[in-house]
């Protein structure tokens, strides 16, 4: 009986702390971002934020869309594989409004790139010396870049 | 029925917990894409790169990375054929521009190493955030929450394979999101995308029919520092032992 006598105050330290916890479940509720811990430790909602970002590169199943023939040139030759943009550089916004034009790639400097000899390079990889394969004249004289085989070319383009 | 003081008790905090689940809304439905449908990767075909750049400059103006900050760059290596634990590594500008040309060497061996964030599944760098601002996605991809994070570069500290930096204008860290915005819409990335021999291939290894499968299963692959146990998931096809 007697250690009844004095449980007043006990309950009023459980209000107290009944208190707290829910100020605390309130300022919680009101600062921490509605999607944290939705999936994990983190604000959910920043993964779609990072989805929505928008795109530069158009992606080549975009260009191949209008620009059919060339994706066919493309497919019978040795730079299949190479896609539009490794070259043209990014090109949504001309995707999405055909009017922006692209410009034309300078062959001077983007031949080289890939096809300048250098020991570092994959030994069955084609490669040359610029100077000495071509003395100065541009490379799409008789490479036509779509279909860079000399038989294919059949003069430039 | 009266509520007492007693009930009210009782009742606000099984409505606050309520109030909070209400709050947080119901998940943001994404008809073409399933987070838990993907776990990504990527595949390096170092015996492919030629070591072009045409990765580092396609990353820059898909992702804004400011000039002199890398979210991919390429590394060459000149090995002397004994000396395995001394390469010589050079990376002008990330690779960005190329690389300059070389002559044959008779005592050693030259080749390209392209680097990226690891997208590491178990990643050093989210576990040290302090604030939760860095994190793995459902769908295997590490990723910052920009507006959360405050820029104490711990992230950038902990990665053990440099792919992190704070970005001079925003303040906060930043890092390859393995083109998250363009994977969720059915698109490689921008380096895979522009990859002139394929030395770079996106890989969904949740993905049953994705070809990566049949590469690991048929060839010699390792990851970027094993001995950390990071559970990277960027895979080097015949990486050579003087890596780092």
């Amino acid at each position: 009986m007697s250690i009844f006598r004095d449980a007043g105050h006990l309950f009023r330290l459980a209000g107290v702390y009944l208190a707290g916890t829910l100020t605390f479940l309130v300022i919680r509720a009101a600062v921490v971002p509605h999607s944290f811990g939705q999936y994990g430790h983190y604000r959910g909602a920043a993964i779609a934020e990072i989805a929505a970002k928008p795109l530069h590169y158009a992606g080549h199943q975009t260009c191949e869309i209008c620009h059919s023939d060339i994706a066919r040139t493309k497919a019978a030759g040795m730079h299949a594989h190479v896609n539009c943009e490794a070259c043209h550089g990014p090109l949504a916004k001309h995707a999405a409004d055909p009017s922006i034009d692209p410009g034309k790639p300078d062959v001077a400097t983007l031949c080289v790139r890939c096809h300048a000899a250098s020991a570092a390079r994959p030994k069955s990889f084609p490669q040359v010396d610029a100077e000495q394969h071509a003395g100065g004249v541009p490379c799409n004289t008789c490479h036509q870049p779509h279909n860079p085989a000399i038989a294919a070319a059949g003069g430039s383009k | 029925m009266n509520i007492t003081r007693r009930h009210l008790m009782l009742l606000l905090p099984a409505a606050a917990v309520a109030w909070e689940s209400v709050l947080a809304g119901t998940p943001e439905a994404s008809p073409n894409y399933t987070m838990t449908g993907h776990w990504w990767g990527m595949l390096i075909d170092i015996p492919k790169c030629i070591g072009c750049g045409n990765c580092v400059r396609a990353c820059q103006a898909e992702n804004d990375v400011p000039d002199g900050f890398f979210r991919t760059w390429v590394e060459r290596y000149h090995v002397d054929d004994w000396n395995l634990a001394n390469p010589q590594v050079i990376s002008p500008d990330g690779g960005k521009e190329g690389f300059p040309s070389v002559a044959e060497d008779p005592d050693g061996k030259y080749f390209f190493v392209p680097k990226l964030c690891n997208q590491c599944a178990d990643s050093p760098c989210t576990q040290v955030c302090p604030v939760g601002a860095t994190f793995i996605s459902p769908d295997g991809v590490v990723l910052v929450d920009q507006k959360y994070c405050m820029g104490c570069a711990y992230c950038v500290q902990a990665c053990p394979y440099g792919c992190r930096y704070i970005h001079p204008q925003k303040r906060v860290a930043d890092k390859c999101t393995l083109c998250y915005h363009r994977i969720t819409k059915g698109l490689t990335t921008a380096c895979c995308e522009v990859c002139p021999t394929g030395a770079r291939q996106l890989a969904d290894l949740k993905n049953p029919n994705d070809p990566i499968h049949a590469f690991l299963k048929t060839h010699s692959v390792q990851v970027l520092k094993p001995q950390m146990a990071t559970g990277a998931k960027v895979f080097y096809n015949q990486l050579d032992g003087s890596v780092r």
